[in-house]
C-alpha cells in the first residue's frame, strides 16, 4: 500500500469503528469492546507506519476533488509532513490507551458502547485534523470533535454539573469557532483555496490583504478549542466527564488541535506581527493566571485541567515566538505525561471514592493502596515540573530557549516583546508549575489520618496502561530533541543552559517552598476533620468518581475548593487564595457580561410571545369561534326561518340587479 | 302597441277592466283571509273562493277552456282534498290560537317587500301594454284543443307519464304506512278507486287507508 | 285592458301564497299557499298569452299549453305532498311544520320528540281497534 492509502486509512478505521459501534453497540454486546479498541489500534499501527515511510523528507500531499463546489474549490487533500505524522503517532498511542483504560474503567457502565463509539469518533475527527491539507475538511474533523466533546463531557448527565459543563464546552468552543469559520472564509477568498499549501504560497508571496485581521479571527477559533485566555473556561469544568475523556481531550485531541493548527499556519501568523504579540500576550496571561489558579484548586482532576490550560500556554508561547518546533515537542511529550496524570488520577478517584486533595490529605496508606499509580504519578508530576531527565525538561527548556532567541533578537520570525513576554512568564510558571505538582503530590500521597478505604484491587489494564505511557513520560525528551528537527522546520532543540539553569533553578524553588508550606500547614489537618467518600467498594472507577462529581459541591460548598486550612496553596497564595479557586470570576465576568443580557432579552421575548403574540393568536381563535356560535344559532331546524332568509336574500339580489339594469 | 296605449289611460277604464278590477279584489281579499284565518276549514272555504274569482278572471281573459279546467280541478278535487286531508290530520275545527307559527313577523316582512319588488317591476315594465280583447276569443276549447294536440302533444303524453308516477308514488306512501299497521285493510278495494280517476288518486288511497273516516263521510 | 291589471293582481297573489307558506304552521294550509302562489303564475301565464296572440300572426298559445300542464302538475303535487303529509301525521303525531326539527344544530334523537312517536303509535293503535 502506498503512503496516501495508508494515511487515508488513519481516519477512517475509527470512523468505521464509530459507526459500528453505534449500529451494534445494542444488539451485540460481544463486540462492543473489540470494535473499540481494534480500529484506534490499528489506526496507530497505520500512523507508525506513516510517519515511518514520511521519515521527516518532503511532505506527502494527495488530492481530489469530488465536485465542483462553486468558486473556492473544497477538495479532499492530505498533507502529511514531519509535524503530521509525529502528532498522528501521539493521537494514535493515547487513544489506544484510553480506550483500554475504559474497558476497566467504565467496566458495568450500561453507556459504554454509545461511549465507546464516540470516542472512537473523536479520534477519527483528530486524525482528520491532523493529516488533513484542505482548511474545509480540517474544518469537518474541528466540529466533530466538538460535538463529540459535548456528548463525552455530559456522560454522566444524570448530574447537573456535567449536563452545565457539557452545554459549557459546548458554547464556549463554539463562541471561538465563529470567528474561526469567517476567517477561515475571508482566507480562503484571499488565497483562492483552501488548500493549505496553496495558501501558504500565498503568504509567500504575499499576496494577502488583511493578515491581521485574519490571523486574529483564526486565534478566537484556536482560543477556544485550546482552551487559552479567555476562552479557556469551559476546560476546568469539563472535569465533570469521565476521567478517560479528560485524558483523551487534554493530552491528544481537541485542545492540541489548536495548537496544531497555529504550527500549521504558523507563516501566516508570522505575517502579522500584532498577532503574534497578541498570540504571545494570550500566552502569558494564560500560563500564569492558569497556574495561579491551578495552585488553589480542591479537585484533582481540576489541577490537572489547569496545567494542561498552562502547558498549552507554552505551547502558544512557543508559536508567538515563532518557533513551531519547540510548540508540537512539547504538545508531543506534554500530551504522554498529561494522559498519564489524568489516567493515574483515575485510578486514585477510584481508590480514594474522593475527588477532593483535601479529603486525600487525611488518608493514611493511600500511596500503598494504588502502587502503580503512585510511581507512574510521580514520574509524569516530575515530568510536569520539567526536572531533568524527564521528558517535560527538554521540551519546555526549548521553549524557554526559543523565547530567549527571540528576546535577545536574534531572529525576524517574532517580535523581541512577544519573547520577553514568553520568557517572563514562562519562568514565572515554571516555579508555579513545580509548587502545585508538588502539592498535588504530598496532598494525595502524604497524607495522614484514618486508613485510605478499600475499594478492592484496580483492573490490571489500567495500571498496564499507566506503565505504558509512563515511558514516553520519562524518556521521550532526552531520546527524541536531537532527531526531532529532522522531521521539524530543522531549529535546534537542544537545552540552552542559561534557560536550563533558569527553569530548573525556579522548579526546584517551588518545590522546596511548596514543600515547606506543607510541612507547616499539615499539622493543621488533624485538628479539622473533613471529607467525604463514596461508598461503592464494589461498583466500578465511573460509579465512584459521577458520585464523587456530584458530592463535591453539598460536602465542601463549592466546585472547585475546599475550605481546609492545611493545604500549603492556601498558605503560599494568600489574600489571592479565594480568587484563584474562582478561576479568577472570569466565569462571573461572563455571566454579568453575557448570561445575564441573554437572560434577560430570552425574558422580553419570552413576554413578548406570551404576553403580545399570543393574544393575538388566542383572538383569532375566539373570533370566529364567536362567529361560528352565532352562525350555529340560526341553524334551528325550523325550514319555514330558511326559506324566509333565503327569499329575502332573493328579493334583495333581485332589487339590486333591476337597480343596475336599469342604471338607477 | 304604444300607439295603442297611448290612447287607453289608466284613468278611463273599461267595463272590462272595472269588472276584472272588483273580481281581481274579491279574490285578492278571499287569499289574504285563507293564509290569515285562524279556522282551519274556512281557510280551505276561502281558498275556493280565490281560486274560483281567478276562473272569472280567465273568462274575463277570454280564456274560456282554462277556466273551466280551473273550476273542475281546483275547486272540484284540489280542495276536496284538501278537506280530506285536513280531516283525516284531526285539524281541529273552530279557531286554532297557533295556526300561525313564531315566524310570522319575518314571513311577513318578506312577503311586503316582494311584493312591492315586483308590483313596482311589473307596473314599470308593463304600464303602457295594452291586451285587445275583441275578435275571435284567445282561448276557446278549438283554439286551445287544437294548439295543444297540434303543438304540444309530446309533453301532453308526458305529462300523462308524471301522473302515473305521482299515482304510484301516492299508492306506495300510504301503503308503506299501512303496512307498518299489521296490513289489515285489503289492498284490493285499493287499486279500483284510485284508477278510477286519476286526479283524486291520492283521496283514493287515504281514504282506504282510514276505511272509518270514509265510512262516516 | 291594461296587461298591468292581471299582472299587478298575480304579483300580490304570489306574496299572499309567499306570507302563508313562510308564516303557517299547518302543513296542509302550507299546502293551500303554494296552490295559491301556482295559481298566481297562471294567471300570468294566460294574461301573457293572450296579449301575444293577438300582437303575433302565429302563436302557439305557449302560455296556455302551459297553464294546463301546471294545473295537471299542481294535482299531482298536492296529492304526493297529502300523502307525506298523512304519512308524516301518522309518524309524529303531528303535521306542524315548525315541529319537525330534525335537521337543527345539536338536535338530538331523543330530545323533545321522544313522546311524539309513542303519542302516534298509541293513535294508530286507537284507530286500530276501531
Amino acid at each position: 500500500m502506498t503512503t496516501t492509502t495508508l494515511a487515508v486509512l488513519v481516519p477512517l478505521l475509527p470512523f468505521l469503528g464509530a459507526a459500528a459501534g453505534l449500529l451494534l453497540g445494542r444488539s451485540a454486546p460481544g463486540f462492543v469492546r473489540p470494535l473499540a479498541i481494534l480500529p484506534t489500534l490499528a489506526a496507530l499501527v497505520l500512523a507508525v507506519l506513516v510517519a515511518a515511510r514520511q521519515g521527516g523528507g518532503r511532505a506527502v500531499d494527495a488530492v481530489t476533488e469530488l465536485t465542483p463546489t462553486g468558486s473556492v474549490p473544497v477538495e479532499l487533500a492530505l498533507h502529511v509532513d514531519g509535524f503530521a505524522a509525529l502528532v498522528a503517532v501521539l493521537v494514535g498511542t493515547v487513544a489506544t490507551c484510553v480506550q483500554l483504560y475504559s474497558t476497566g474503567y467504565l467496566r458495568d457502565d450500561p453507556r459504554y458502547p454509545s461511549y465507546a463509539a464516540l470516542v472512537s469518533l473523536f479520534t477519527s475527527a483528530m486524525f482528520l485534523v491532523v493529516y488533513s491539507g484542505d482548511l474545509m475538511v480540517l474544518l469537518v474533523g474541528w466540529e466533530v470533535m466538538g460535538i463529540c466533546s459535548y456528548f463525552l463531557v455530559g456522560h454522566y448527565w444524570e448530574t447537573p454539573e456535567a449536563r452545565a459543563a457539557s452545554l459549557k464546552a459546548f458554547l464556549v468552543t463554539k463562541l471561538g469557532d465563529v470567528p474561526f469559520l469567517i476567517g477561515l472564509l475571508a482566507l480562503a477568498t484571499e488565497a483562492g483555496s483552501f488548500r493549505i499549501t496553496k495558501v501558504l504560497g500565498a503568504v509567500a508571496s504575499g499576496s494577502l490583504d488583511h493578515p491581521t485581521l485574519i490571523a486574529l479571527l483564526l486565534l478566537a477559533g484556536v482560543a477556544g478549542k485550546s482552551a487559552q485566555f479567555p476562552l479557556h473556561t469551559w476546560l476546568p469544568d469539563a472535569m465533570a466527564g469521565p476521567t478517560p475523556v479528560s485524558a483523551l481531550i487534554h493530552a491528544a485531541t481537541m485542545v492540541a488541535a489548536g495548537v496544531y493548527f497555529v504550527a500549521r499556519l504558523l507563516p501566516l501568523f508570522e505575517a502579522s506581527r500584532a498577532a503574534m504579540v497578541v498570540l504571545a500576550v494570550m500566552a502569558a496571561v494564560t500560563m500564569v493566571g492558569s497556574a495561579l489558579a491551578a495552585l488553589a484548586q480542591d479537585d484533582i482532576k481540576r489541577v490537572l485541567a489547569y496545567s494542561t490550560i498552562g502547558q498549552l500556554g507554552y505551547m502558544t508561547g512557543a508559536l508567538a515566538t515563532g518557533d513551531r518546533g519547540a510548540a508540537v515537542f512539547h504538545l508531543l511529550t506534554h500530551g504522554a505525561f498529561k494522559a498519564l496524570l489524568f489516567l493515574a488520577a483515575g485510578v486514585i478517584i477510584h481508590a480514594a471514592g474522593t475527588n477532593s486533595l483535601a479529603a486525600m490529605s487525611r488518608m493514611r496508606g493511600l500511596r500503598d493502596r494504588v502502587p502503580d499509580a503512585f510511581w507512574t504519578m510521580t514520574v509524569a508530576l516530575l515530568a510536569l515540573a520539567a526536572i531533568p531527565p524527564f521528558s517535560g525538561f527538554f521540551s519546555k527548556e526549548s521553549v524557554l530557549g526559543a523565547a530567549e532567541h527571540v528576546a535577545t533578537g536574534h531572529t525576524e520570525h517574532a517580535p523581541g516583546a512577544a519573547g520577553w513576554t514568553v520568557l517572563v512568564a514562562g519562568l514565572i510558571t515554571a516555579l508555579l508549575t513545580a509548587a502545585y505538582a508538588t502539592r498535588l503530590w504530598l496532598l494525595a500521597f502524604r497524607g495522614q489520618g484514618a486508613e485510605a478505604p478499600d475499594h478492592g484491587r484496580q483492573p490490571l489494564v489500567m495500571n498496564a496502561v499507566l506503565w505504558v505511557l509512563a515511558l514516553p513520560s520519562l524518556a521521550l525528551g532526552g531520546l527524541a530533541f536531537r532527531l526531532l528537527p529532522d522531521w521539524f522546520d530543522g531549529h535546534d532543540l537542544t537545552p540552552t543552559l542559561t534557560t536550563s539553569v533558569l527553569g530548573t533553578g525556579v522548579a526546584l524553588v517551588g518545590g522546596i517552598v511548596t514543600y515547606a508550606a506543607w510541612r507547616h500547614t499539615t499539622a493543621l489537618a488533624v485538628r479539622t476533620p473533613l471529607g467525604a467518600v463514596a461508598a461503592h467498594p464494589e461498583g466500578d472507577a465511573a460509579l465512584v468518581e459521577a458520585e464523587a462529581i456530584a458530592s463535591h459541591r453539598p460536602a465542601y460548598g463549592d466546585l472547585a475548593s475546599a475550605p481546609d486550612p492545611s493545604d500549603p496553596g492556601r498558605l503560599l497564595l494568600g489574600p489571592v487564595h479565594p480568587h484563584a479557586a474562582a478561576g479568577f470570576h472570569l466565569d462571573a465576568v461572563y455571566t454579568t457580561l453575557f448570561v445575564r443580557p441573554v437572560r434577560a432579552g430570552a425574558s422580553l421575548v419570552r413576554f413578548l410571545d406570551r404576553e403580545v403574540v399570543d393574544t393575538y393568536v388566542r383572538a383569532a381563535g375566539a373570533l370566529p369561534r364567536l362567529l361560528g356560535a352565532a352562525v350555529r344559532s340560526a341553524q334551528t331546524g325550523n325550514v319555514q326561518t330558511y326559506v324566509s332568509a333565503l327569499l329575502a336574500g332573493t328579493v334583495v339580489l333581485a332589487v339590486a340587479a333591476v337597480l343596475v339594469a336599469t342604471g338607477a | 302597441m304604444t300607439l295603442a296605449a297611448a290612447s287607453h289611460g289608466f284613468l278611463s277604464p273599461t267595463g272590462v277592466e272595472i269588472a276584472f278590477l272588483l273580481v281581481g279584489l274579491v279574490t285578492f281579499g278571499a287569499a289574504v283571509v285563507t293564509v290569515t284565518t285562524r279556522q282551519l276549514v274556512h281557510a280551505a272555504l276561502w281558498l275556493v273562493v280565490a281560486l274560483g274569482g281567478l276562473a272569472v278572471e280567465y273568462l274575463l281573459l277570454t280564456a274560456e277552456f282554462i277556466a273551466w279546467v280551473q273550476v273542475l280541478i281546483y275547486v272540484g278535487a284540489v280542495v276536496v282534498l284538501i278537506l280530506f286531508g285536513l280531516m283525516l290530520t284531526r285539524a281541529p275545527i273552530g279557531r286554532s290560537p297557533d295556526a300561525d307559527s313564531g315566524n310570522r313577523w319575518a314571513a311577513l316582512t318578506v312577503a311586503v317587500a316582494s311584493a312591492a319588488a315586483l308590483v313596482w317591476v311589473v307596473v314599470d315594465a308593463f304600464r303602457t301594454t295594452w291586451i285587445d280583447l275583441d275578435g275571435p276569443a284567445a282561448g276557446s276549447t278549438a283554439v286551445t284543443g287544437a294548439s295543444l294536440f297540434q303543438n304540444w302533444v309530446l309533453p301532453f303524453e308526458a305529462l300523462s307519464v308524471l301522473l302515473l308516477a305521482a299515482l304510484v308514488g301516492a299508492i306506495v306512501l300510504s301503503r308503506k304506512a299501512k303496512a307498518a299497521r299489521a296490513g289489515e285493510a285489503p289492498p284490493a278495494k285499493t287499486s279500483p278507486t284510485g284508477a278510477s280517476s286519476s286526479g283524486t288518486s291520492p283521496s283514493g288511497a287515504s281514504s282506504s287507508g282510514t276505511s272509518q273516516t270514509g265510512g262516516v263521510r | 285592458m291594461h296587461l298591468a291589471y292581471p299582472a299587478v293582481l298575480s304579483a300580490l297573489l304570489f306574496c299572499t301564497g309567499l306570507y302563508g307558506v313562510l308564516a303557517r304552521r299547518n302543513a296542509i294550509l302550507v299546502l293551500m299557499s303554494v296552490e295559491l302562489m301556482l295559481n298566481a303564475v297562471n294567471l300570468n301565464l294566460v294574461a301573457f298569452d293572450v296579449w301575444l296572440s293577438r300582437a303575433a300572426e302565429e302563436t302557439l298559445h305557449s302560455g296556455q299549453a302551459l297553464t294546463l300542464f301546471t294545473i295537471a302538475i299542481a294535482a299531482a303535487e298536492i296529492g304526493i305532498g297529502l300523502a307525506i303529509v298523512l304519512a308524516v301525521h301518522r309518524n309524529r303525531g303531528t303535521s306542524d311544520i315548525d315541529r319537525l326539527r330534525d335537521t337543527a344544530e345539536g338536535h338530538e334523537p331523543d330530545g323533545p320528540d321522544t313522546d311524539t312517536p309513542a303519542t302516534g303509535t298509541a293513535a294508530e293503535k286507537a284507530e286500530a281497534t276501531a
